[in-house]
């Protein structure tokens, strides 16, 4: 396989701000990847880079095989989904949706049915001689998507497409993104600050910190296995838990609150040396032991120091014994289940294969 | 139609507080403007159907001063010329104003912006009067340019054709106007979102298609508030083709003064006045109308 873009050491300095660190990536054709990270990690000049819109200090960038360096934004075989979504104001829907159609080899009736096709592909048949300064939000993020589709890129480029859209109207969005998708084959490239986004809809995503990738995976391995403290802590919530490694071969530790586990290779990182390391564990992987449920392998004895109710959840903070900070539960509600009252004692139950170990 | 008929019987009762609060908040500038503006033009309109006899006016009412304003070839030719000036000056002067609005929109430092929009007021820290003099000096016989050219050797002669005629009063006029068609230009490139360049760029436009097809339609209300700005005040003005137009250069204006001042026959300036008015009312609704074209697309 060969990868339809190829980036390596690229760097990009501001000044004397480095905004890129040695970015080294592939990204396959028709694979839907995002950019995920705080802002002002470099996510979105990692986009324009490949857009065109800034040109990389140093490194090397191909796309489709083809050297992109010194290339312009307008020969570029990618187009971009702007956030403000950069609806041109003086022209109607389908002059926008049209506008990269002018030096097409299209007959000028061919490309009015190139963009009513657009137009119905994002849902917004009959929109065309609307005026762009009528449309809502979302309907102004469909124009932007059709827009840059009826280009046929090889690459399509989404600059945090939904962050201006409200919630429910960006789930329904966030689906519709992953249908058209796998429909037109593009690959598509996401810069998104929202994990649960990204989660949701990429084949593979970056996790980006400070200008470099900090780890590349598919959505479980990156929420399962998290290669350090700070992408676990991105990611969805975490309880870190100090621990102590004393047998690196078999990987056995101590852990505060929990006890002597041994974990698995996968579980840890390669090299892992004996000696102070820090675990982390999810909420939803351990749980309160009710009357009469199963436990999951490993029991420890926990008090309730705070306690949210969510309706479908319940989160609880519990104090462990030797654990200096308070882990989070989170419970669901079934029937049955009671919602238990702050200083409440009670049992807690984890399975080993669920803990990630971190070099400290 | 009850409701109408109620309602129009009582037209004060039915004012509530804030309406009040708005008449008198407008009600002296209100008077200011009627007593400065609206009174002396509808003197002007009524004199210009009068007639001047010696001393006094005949006050029967006729349309003589318009069947001769318009008939004398004259007048018809200095209004003409004052149309034609004054389209030249816009012309120049939005076409240089435009790079310069362009220049400090997406070329200054946004901290840098105000202090250049403040050196282009420099201008009017001197008074219209001197600069124009300054024009004189400048474009004179023994000016400047002509002393500088003969001093380096490129001209032999000096150059007649820049002062005392319409290029004269072009210069000089496009100068003075300038700021007054940058400062519009300027705010309307400032409003366009910065991304839709880029979208323009990404949809495979350059640059220069990207400013055809993005750039400058956006900033078309821009350029059409300058061209009314510049387009009205000069057709009117009076002093700069007085001192640097010569002969050649004078405009409506200077004829409605002379008509008033020297012939004494204010009927006859009164209707040069009217139609001067009219034709420049024509053609700001026609710009107006263009305006709204553009407008319409944008919000």
């Amino acid at each position: 396989m060969t990868a339809l873009i190829d980036l390596k050491n690229v760097n990009k300095y501001y000044d004397d701000y480095h905004a890129l660190r040695d970015v080294n990536l592939e990204i396959a054709q028709g694979e839907f990847f995002s950019l995920l990270g705080p802002s002002g990690c470099g996510k979105t000049t990692l986009l324009r880079t490949i857009a065109g819109f800034e040109a990389p200090s140093d490194g090397s960038l191909h796309i489709a095989g083809a050297n992109m360096n010194g290339v312009p934004a307008n020969a570029r075989p990618t187009n971009m989904v702007f956030q403000s979504y950069a609806i041109f104001p003086h022209l109607s829907v389908a002059e926008n949706v049209g506008f990269g159609l002018r030096k097409s080899q299209l007959s000028k009736s061919d490309k009015i049915k190139s963009v009513e096709e657009a137009l119905d592909m994002v849902g917004l048949n009959g929109f065309g001689g609307r005026a762009a300064h009528a449309l809502s939000g979302g309907q102004r993020q469909r124009v932007a998507l059709a827009r840059a589709l009826i280009l046929k890129p090889k690459v399509l480029l989404l600059d945090e497409p939904l962050s201006a859209l409200d919630k429910k109207l960006r789930e329904q969005m966030q689906s519709e993104l992953r249908r058209l998708q796998r429909q037109v084959g593009i690959t598509f490239i996401l810069v998104t600050h929202d994990q649960e986004e990204a989660l949701i809809m990429s084949d593979r995503v970056a996790v980006m910190f400070d200008g470099a990738i900090a780890q590349l995976a598919d959505p479980q391995t990156l929420y399962k296995r998290p290669r350090t403290r700070k992408v676990g802590d991105f990611i969805g919530v975490m309880n870190f838990l100090p621990a102590h490694v004393t047998d690196p071969n078999k990987i056995t530790l101590d852990v505060a609150g929990l006890g002597t586990v041994t974990i698995a290779p996968e579980q840890a990182p390669s090299g892992t040396s004996s000696g102070a390391a820090e675990i982390g564990i999810r909420p939803e992987m351990m749980s309160i032991l009710f009357e009469g449920e199963p436990d999951r392998g490993e029991i420890a004895e926990a008090t309730i120091q705070d306690r949210a109710y969510y309706g479908d959840m319940t989160y609880y903070d519990v104090h462990l014994k030797n654990v200096p900070e308070p882990v989070t539960i989170s419970m669901k509600n079934i029937i049955g289940r009671p919602v238990l009252e702050v200083g409440e004692t009670t049992r807690v139950s984890w399975d080993a294969r669920s803990l990630v170990l971190f070099a400290s | 139609m009850l409701v109408q008929l109620v309602g129009m019987g009582a037209p004060l009762a039915i004012l509530n507080t804030e309406s009040k609060k708005g008449l008198a908040l407008v009600g002296a500038p209100l008077g200011y403007v009627v007593l400065m503006l609206a009174v002396p033009l509808a003197a002007i309109l009524l004199i210009s159907f009068w007639t001047q006899d010696f001393q006094t006016f005949d006050t029967t009412p006729t349309l003589n001063n318009y069947r001769e304003a318009v008939t004398d070839p004259l007048y018809r030719e200095l209004l003409f010329r004052s149309i034609r000036i004054a389209g030249l000056v816009t012309l120049v002067t939005v076409l240089l104003a435009f790079p310069v609005a362009y220049f400090i929109s997406f070329h200054v430092a946004p901290e840098r912006k105000s202090l250049w929009l403040f050196l282009i007021t420099i201008p009017f820290w001197t008074s219209y009067l001197i600069r124009v003099f300054l024009w004189k000096v400048i474009l004179g016989f023994n000016g400047v340019i002509n002393s500088g050219l003969q001093t380096v050797g490129i001209i032999d002669e000096p150059l007649t054709f820049i002062l005392y005629n319409a290029n004269a009063v072009v210069i000089t006029l496009a100068h003075a106007f300038a700021p007054f068609a940058i400062l519009p230009i300027f705010v309307a490139l400032e409003k366009i979102d910065r991304s839709l360049l880029e979208a323009s760029q990404d949809l495979g436009e350059n640059r220069v298609s990207t400013f055809f097809r993005v750039t400058l339609p956006l900033a078309m209300p821009g350029v059409v508030a300058a061209v009314l700005i510049v387009f009205i005040p000069t057709i009117g003005d009076y002093v700069t083709p007085r001192l640097v137009g010569g002969p050649d250069g004078l405009m409506i204006a200077n004829m409605i003064q002379v008509q008033f001042l020297r012939l004494n026959n204010a009927p006859m300036g009164a209707t040069l006045a009217v139609i001067a008015m009219l034709s420049v009312s024509l053609i700001a609704l026609l710009f107006v109308a263009l305006n709204r074209r553009f407008l319409r697309g944008s919000r």
